[in-house]
């Protein structure tokens, strides 16, 4: 192993002002592009815009056809695009087979649809058992899944991003695509939740 | 730059045991916890940029810290780390220079490098992102039987160890992408056809493990044929 960083570890906080005052004296990055990146990500781009697909995929058939057979175009239909969202597959949940997705590498998530990945996305446990012990996993993670059904993990390792349309939960049946769009969490689109009826 | 720093292995996570009880979730966690952590965030890609670097790159340069770097910060940790990296790659600060600056704002006194000469990467992308458009036939259609090679050369890659030497089955023949085994090191796009490759988990962790299907995609400079 080796490592090109030097030096004692300075507490991580300190270690990033030093290097942002570094940068912006040097004039080598704007202060205020990083607050707009900053703003984008906590704003403007995140699980809401994967609910509102999934609503929409629950209540229009024709929709939900094309959001399987081209992921990326037709997410972009709805204004859904830029960065890790070069190439999206969606992959639906039934009730033979759950999807799970993982990026064991790094922590690979389709941004455009999501947002920033959430703590127990990055958590070295997650990218290190998920892959081996799924269904265990997804136990200890509060989803447990009968049997009967088949497992399926997707392992984020090109610039492929995935996205799982989950099952759309009994008692949802006289919800308008609005009301359904607010019961999808961004776990159950990452398949280690189920959207229930609240 | 295009020296190649062996892989050290500690962010290629698949299977590994010893890891302990899986996460909880949150639903209501804020997008970034700390501040600093958009801070990092922010100052990484662009980072990216100011390097002349690119994604794949950047992955490396996160791969190449050691596991107390990699870990002990967490995901913005190991982003702002990787960063630093990128900026001394390319010459953009010099070694010891945030450790002074931060010796500096804490009441130290450190001497500061001056900022060296840069010297960014010898390399312009052909086109943005990752995905590209060529000419090349498909070596490989749904339905083939392939195998995940065995590569442990020193570099960047994107197979990872669990999959090395085990055989699946072509599911989806996806867009053609960069090479981030060679884009890494600014040696070449090496743009090729992707796979998706099912494999049932029993051929990757042995008849004891849990029935499922684990699917992952491999670069065709990883896959080859099997009988």
């Amino acid at each position: 192993m080796s490592t090109d960083v030097t030096a004692d570890r300075i507490p991580i906080k300190l270690r990033t002002e030093a290097l942002e005052q570094l940068l912006v004296e040097r004039g080598l990055v704007d202060p205020n592009v990083m607050d707009a990146f900053i703003k984008t990500y906590e704003k403007d781009v995140g699980p809401l815009n994967g609910a509102k697909v999934v609503a929409k995929a629950w209540t229009d058939a024709e929709f939900k056809a094309r959001l399987l057979e081209n992921g990326t175009t037709t997410v972009a239909e709805l204004g859904f695009k830029g960065p890790q969202g070069e190439h999206i597959v969606v992959v639906e949940n039934t009730e033979s087979v759950h999807n799970v997705v993982v990026c064991t590498l790094c922590s690979c998530y389709p941004w455009p649809l999501l947002g920033l990945p959430p703590t127990w996305y990055k958590d070295p446990v997650y990218r290190a058992r998920v892959v081996k012990e799924p269904r265990a996993v997804l136990g200890e993670m509060g989803l447990s899944l009968p049997e009967s059904t088949e497992i399926t993990v997707w392992d984020s390792s090109s610039e492929v991003r995935f996205f799982v349309l989950p099952q759309r939960p009994a008692g949802s049946e006289d919800l308008s695509e609005d009301e359904l769009a607010a019961l999808v969490s961004r776990d159950s689109m990452v398949g280690v939740a189920e959207v229930v009826v609240s | 730059m295009t020296v190649i720093h062996a892989a050290s292995g500690v962010a290629d996570l698949g299977g590994a045991d010893g890891w302990g009880t899986a996460p909880v979730l949150d639903p209501n966690e804020p997008v970034f916890k700390e501040e600093w952590e958009g801070r990092a965030f922010a100052m990484s890609l662009l980072s990216m940029r100011i390097s002349g670097a690119n994604l794949d790159a950047f992955r490396h340069a996160m791969n190449r810290l050691d596991s107390e770097h990699y870990f002990d910060d967490g995901y913005y940790g190991r982003w702002l780390y990787g960063a630093e990296n990128l900026l001394m790659d390319s010459d953009i600060i010099a070694p010891g220079t945030v450790e002074a600056r931060a010796t500096n704002m804490t009441g130290g006194h450190a001497e500061e490098p001056a900022a060296p000469e840069p010297h960014k990467p010898d390399y312009a992308p052909t086109a943005a992102g990752s995905i590209r458009v060529i000419d090349a036939p498909q070596r490989f259609r749904v339905g083939q039987r392939v195998r995940a090679k065995i590569m442990q050369a020193p570099g960047h890659t994107r197979l990872q160890k669990y999959t090395q030497g085990h055989v699946g089955t072509v599911a989806i023949v996806e867009p053609a992408q960069v090479l981030p085994d060679t884009h890494a090191h600014f040696i070449a796009e090496n743009a090729q056809w992707v796979y998706t490759v099912r494999f049932d988990s029993r051929e990757l962790f042995g008849p004891s493990a849990e029935q499922f299907s684990l699917n992952t995609d491999l670069y065709e400079d990883y896959m080859e044929e099997a009988s």
